[in-house]
């Protein structure tokens, strides 16, 4: 896993963008670190911050799944599930009933 | 690619706009970038800036003004569009060419005044909110165009019989190379449509970096997704593009909108591309949350459709309750803007809240209840705008 976040950040050094700002700091948690990595690589981590108000659990669950399977990010079983579970302890609004 | 860091905007009000959702709120700011000034950031990689919506007072957008929108974080700079040619190829046509901004340059050209919307433009507005970018109004400019007809760039390779699509790319791409690359396609229908055009000019200037230098796709009434930037691979195909912004994204409930042209070779039976806008309107002067006189003010905004034009825009200022007939400008063009106004009169103190509604010349109406869809497209509903006046 940390060889992963590790290839992952390398990504995101090689293809700074234009006119990005740093993004804003995530919530510290386990799953925290990879979670950076992983979603900076391709894009700033603040499209978890614009979507933490409404996604649920399964929501941002099927975010993770999308962006592996439609988008093709390097992240195996295990990395999906720590990500999923960090996004919804610290950025999930309640299941809905 | 160049490091410019973005940079707040001095000298003008830096309060974000009332109606950004929690969560935007916390991310969004003005912010100046190279050939744009004061656009509001979502989010910056890939880059996704709005149009603040003060600038709707005018019927067309200034480009320093005009919203950027990306899906994937490889944007190309200028200096990389140095060496830009255009290539003309596929299965349907007689043999592939390459043009260079100057040959562009030597065919007939024509213009359209026409608005590019995002498909997502006012998801943020939507309630229960969807994933995506949070956008509020300000998806959309409306721009005059110029450069050849996409046909006459056509006629340079020749069509063949059995052409079904136009397939576009352009210079941005993804991060990894095993991401979709932002590929769309146009049938032919729209492809030989004469309003629609490669353009290499934007109110009569060159297009901005972040709207497409050197050359866009022009694809009036259609939403955004179609009107590929930093255009380079024109595919003239005998079969439909099968990808993931074809085939997953960008599609909504076959029947739920309006189209006068369906996109046949890209339907199935549950659902359809999303092509045709929507008619719609906009408030932009009194913002959300202003203030007024009670001697009274003018209500000014603009309104749009997918190419019938606009016919009536009425204004109510106690939320629906009864309405009253705007003054239109003149049109300027089936596809742009037209902009409305109304003196409200002297008021009573109190909180008022205001909302457009129009109507095409074909009869079409904003929806009165948002049409649910899974990517939250095509939001339409009047939307209110509280104004007190003291």
């Amino acid at each position: 896993m940390k060889a992963l976040a590790i290839g992952l950040m390398a990504a995101l050094i090689c293809s700074g963008s234009a006119f990005a700002d740093e993004p804003l700091p995530l919530k510290p948690g386990p799953g925290g670190d990879l979670t950076i990595a992983a979603c900076n690589a391709c894009h700033t981590s603040d499209y978890i911050i614009m979507n933490s108000t409404f996604l649920t659990p399964d929501g941002w669950k099927a975010e993770v799944v999308k962006m592996r399977k439609a988008f093709g990010a390097p992240i195996d079983d295990e990395a999906v599930a720590e990500i999923s579970n960090y996004l919804a302890a610290q950025y999930a609004a309640p299941a809905k009933p | 690619m160049a490091m410019l860091a973005s940079r707040s905007f001095a000298g003008e009000s830096t309060t974000l706009p009332a109606e950004l959702p929690d969560g935007t709120r916390s991310i969004a700011r003005y912010v100046n970038l190279p050939e744009k000034k004061r656009l509001l950031r979502l989010v910056d990689r890939p880059p996704n800036y709005a149009t603040p919506v003060d600038v709707f007072t005018e019927a067309v957008t200034p480009n320093d003004r005009f919203f950027v929108r990306y899906h994937l974080a490889g944007v190309p700079t200028v200096g990389d569009m140095d060496n830009w040619s255009l290539s003309i190829g596929g299965d349907a046509v007689e043999k592939t060419v390459r043009l260079g901004l100057s040959d562009l340059q030597k065919l007939p050209s024509s213009e359209v005044l026409s608005v590019c919307q995002c498909a997502g433009n006012r998801r943020g507005l939507i309630n229960p909110h969807v994933a995506g970018v949070e956008w509020t109004d300000g998806a959309m400019g409306c721009a005059l165009w110029r450069g050849p007809a996409l046909r006459d760039v056509l006629k340079a390779a020749g069509l063949k019989p059995g052409a079904v699509e136009v397939w576009v790319n352009g210079a941005d791409g993804p991060v990894l190379d095993v991401t979709p690359p932002f590929r769309k396609s146009i049938p032919m229908e729209k492809a030989l449509d004469g309003d629609t055009i490669v353009a290499y000019s934007m109110n009569n200037a060159p297009l901005p970096l972040l709207n497409g230098y050197p050359v866009r796709l022009i694809v009036p009434g259609w939403t955004g997704t179609y009107w590929m930037k930093h255009l380079t691979n024109i595919e003239v195909s005998s079969a439909p593009l099968k990808n993931f912004w074809m085939q997953a994204a960008y599609r909504v409930p076959a029947g739920l909108f309006p189209v006068d042209h369906p996109f046949q070779s890209q339907a199935n039976e549950t659902t359809v591309p999303i092509t045709e806008m929507v008619v719609n309107s906009l408030i932009a002067d009194p913002l959300e949350g202003g203030e007024a006189e009670r001697s009274g003010f003018t209500v000014r905004g603009v309104a749009w459709d997918r190419g019938a034009g606009i016919d009536r825009v009425e204004v109510s200022l106690d939320g629906g309750g009864s309405w009253q007939d705007a003054l239109l400008d003149r049109p300027l063009g089936r596809y742009a803007y037209r902009k409305f106004s109304l003196q409200t009169g002297s008021l009573r103190p109190g909180t008022y809240r205001l909302v457009s509604r129009a109507t095409s010349r074909t009869g079409e109406k904003q929806a009165e209840k948002m049409k649910t869809n899974p990517a939250g497209y095509h939001n339409n509903v009047p939307r209110p705008i509280s104004v007190v006046v003291t």
